[in-house]
């Protein structure tokens, strides 16, 4: 009896070890998957917005993602106050130009204020706010920090958290 | 150790350490098939036969592709294609062959669907092949993304922003599995890694669990007709082979299956040397541009279907996103087909066509599987978003409330006639 509870015992240990091992090896698994620091560290973009005229709508890298920009104009696009991002004295909106669906680029229809998905037929509107088709929710927000005219992606400044509802 | 004897043959040495004569009894002149079958069941070797073209054609293509997103596109397109001698041939009997594979594929999966080649007993058979499948789409998905095409890159970007659906961890998930914010170099070499090392050896692995499967509730036949393979074997071993169900598959069966697999070839090469564009996207010829989505993208020809169900849904119900429903379907109509042993509750083996209310279900199946197919590849708007939804809709029907309801009713009547 007294051999078998050695045996026993020989073997919790050898598998507790094994064990270890294991989820170690795993982690390691997990990690060499994972973006590398050089990733990692390239994940800011520093936008200057002044130059942009009133209804002009722009595209920045932003993590290798478009970034929408689009000024608004009093007359014709709505502003969106739960929505925008205030620079200085412009009205702009922000979002990551992905469709909240499956990811593709919506292109920007000045013509009728929409952002069209062609992938499956998305439509954001001037807000980002999803309008028809499958997309679940509104343009996503990139997190960002304003220094005075410029627009800095990839940092979360207040009026980010403001917008996002985080503060 | 076994005792050794002088061999006088080099056969007799082999024999003597390797048990040769042993082997292909058991593997061929002795591994019995029902004479009852036709040329459907061919479609294994003609399955094995073509993944041993993309085995043989991928490494010629591995010798000077280049996993890289600065080089792939050129790699393919430019030193394949046009330096390598005889490199276009590799490319398109590659590309031509992972095509016309799941066409096959699905022709064995529905031929074991119509005679009831999955039922009891034989529930390991179906499981490891569709296992096979789940693999082959796998790899099929890895090797598109490799010649770094526009359709490559937005094949890969929708197909990994798949898994931000999962509760919680999907964000981070998607990040995790692309190795960056986007579909970038990591992700590249990664599926370059799984597409020719990684998911080619599960696929062999699990090509010999299907066929190890087969051998003890042996191959179903044309009239799901129950047989004694050992007796049966017994009379054709006795020399009356007229009178036994059955023969082996070296060299007798294996005549009719290369018969088989000669008219499929002439058809084959007749795709490689004529029609090779079938499975080249012209979109796929222009470099990946992360910045610029193709209008309209779409997935080969065999993902349509399933695709055509993760689209279908375009509308919230109550709490749950249009987006959540397509991919709860989606997720369903990629496991469902697993579970046709439990969800088909007759133990009826008999091909469909004596079946009564399982033919009906058999052929609106397949003809709802094709309408998935091609409301697939049409742009998702007006009508054809509808027709996308009941087509959808029907799928799921199909499988999970009409299937077992037909066959339990079938099952109490086969009980009652007993």
């Amino acid at each position: 009896m007294a051999d078998q509870k050695r045996r026993d015992f020989l073997g919790m240990v050898f598998g507790g070890f094994a064990a270890a091992g294991g989820v170690a090896a795993l982690y390691a698994m997990k990690r060499t998957w994972d973006p590398l620091p050089s990733v990692m560290a390239a994940g800011f973009t520093t936008v200057d917005l002044s130059p942009m005229k009133p209804g002009e709508f722009r595209t920045v890298t932003w993590r290798g993602k478009p970034i929408f920009i689009l000024k608004k104009d009093s007359t014709q696009l709505k502003k969106c106050n739960d929505a925008d991002v205030k620079v200085g004295e412009g009205d702009y909106l922000v979002r990551i130009g992905l469709c909240t669906h499956l990811g593709c680029i919506p292109a920007w229809e000045a013509d009728k204020q929409v952002f069209k998905c062609a992938c499956h037929g998305g439509e954001f509107d001037a807000c980002g706010t999803n309008t028809f088709g499958p997309p679940p929710r509104p343009l996503d927000i990139p997190p960002f920090k304003i220094e005075g005219t410029k627009l800095v992606l990839g940092e979360e400044g207040p009026e980010y958290k403001k917008l996002v509802g985080k503060a | 150790m076994a005792h050794f004897e002088k061999a006088n043959s080099v056969y007799e040495w082999l024999d003597q350490r390797l048990a040769v004569t042993k082997l292909t009894k058991v593997l061929m002149t002795e591994y019995w098939i029902p004479k009852n079958i036709n040329f459907l069941w061919a479609m294994g070797v003609v399955l094995m036969t073509m993944f041993t073209i993309l085995l043989i054609s991928g490494i010629f293509l591995l010798m000077y592709y280049k996993p890289d997103t600065k080089l792939a596109f050129d790699s393919v397109n430019y030193t394949i294609m046009q330096e390598v001698w005889f490199g276009w041939l590799w490319r398109h009997m590659h590309g031509v062959a992972a095509s016309v594979v799941f066409l096959v594929i699905y022709i064995h999966m529905f031929t074991g669907i119509y005679y009831g080649s999955y039922k009891k007993g034989r529930e390991m058979i179906w499981i490891s092949g569709m296992l096979l499948f789940v693999t082959f789409s796998a790899e099929a998905f890895s090797g598109y993304m490799l010649p770094w095409g526009q359709m490559s890159y937005w094949a890969a970007q929708v197909i990994t922003n798949l898994f931000g659906g999962i509760p919680f961890i999907g964000d981070e998930l998607v990040i995790w599995i692309r190795g960056n914010f986007y579909v970038a170099d990591a992700t590249l070499t990664r599926f370059f890694m799984l597409h020719v090392l990684l998911l080619p050896l599960v696929i062999m692995g699990i090509i010999g669990l299907h066929f190890y499967s087969l051998r003890i509730p042996h191959v179903n036949n044309q009239e799901g007709e129950e047989i004694d393979f050992d007796a049966e074997a017994e009379k054709y071993k006795a020399g009356r082979k007229a009178e036994s169900k059955v023969i082996p598959f070296w060299p007798v069966f294996l005549s009719k299956d290369l018969f088989v697999l000669g008219v499929f070839m002439v058809f084959y090469f007749y795709l490689v040397f004529y029609h090779y564009n079938f499975a080249m996207d012209p979109i796929n010829f222009d470099p990946a541009n992360p910045m610029k989505t193709p209008p309209h993208i779409y997935p080969e020809w065999y993902f349509l279907w399933s695709y055509e169900v993760l689209r279908g849904f375009f509308f919230d119900v109550g709490p749950l996103s249009a987006m959540d429903i397509g991919l709860i379907a989606f997720g369903i109509a990629n496991v469902i087909f697993f579970l046709m042993p439990w969800l088909d509750r007759s133990p009826v083996v008999a091909p469909a066509h004596k079946r009564g209310a399982f033919k009906i279900w058999f052929w609106i199946l397949v003809v709802d599987m094709i309408v998935l197919t091609i409301w697939g590849k049409l742009p998702p708007t007006g009508a054809n978003a509808w027709i996308g939804f009941f087509a959808s809709i029907t799928f799921l029907t199909l499988l999970l409330v009409a299937l077992p309801l037909i066959t339990k009713k079938e099952a109490q009547r086969a009980g009652g006639a007993a």
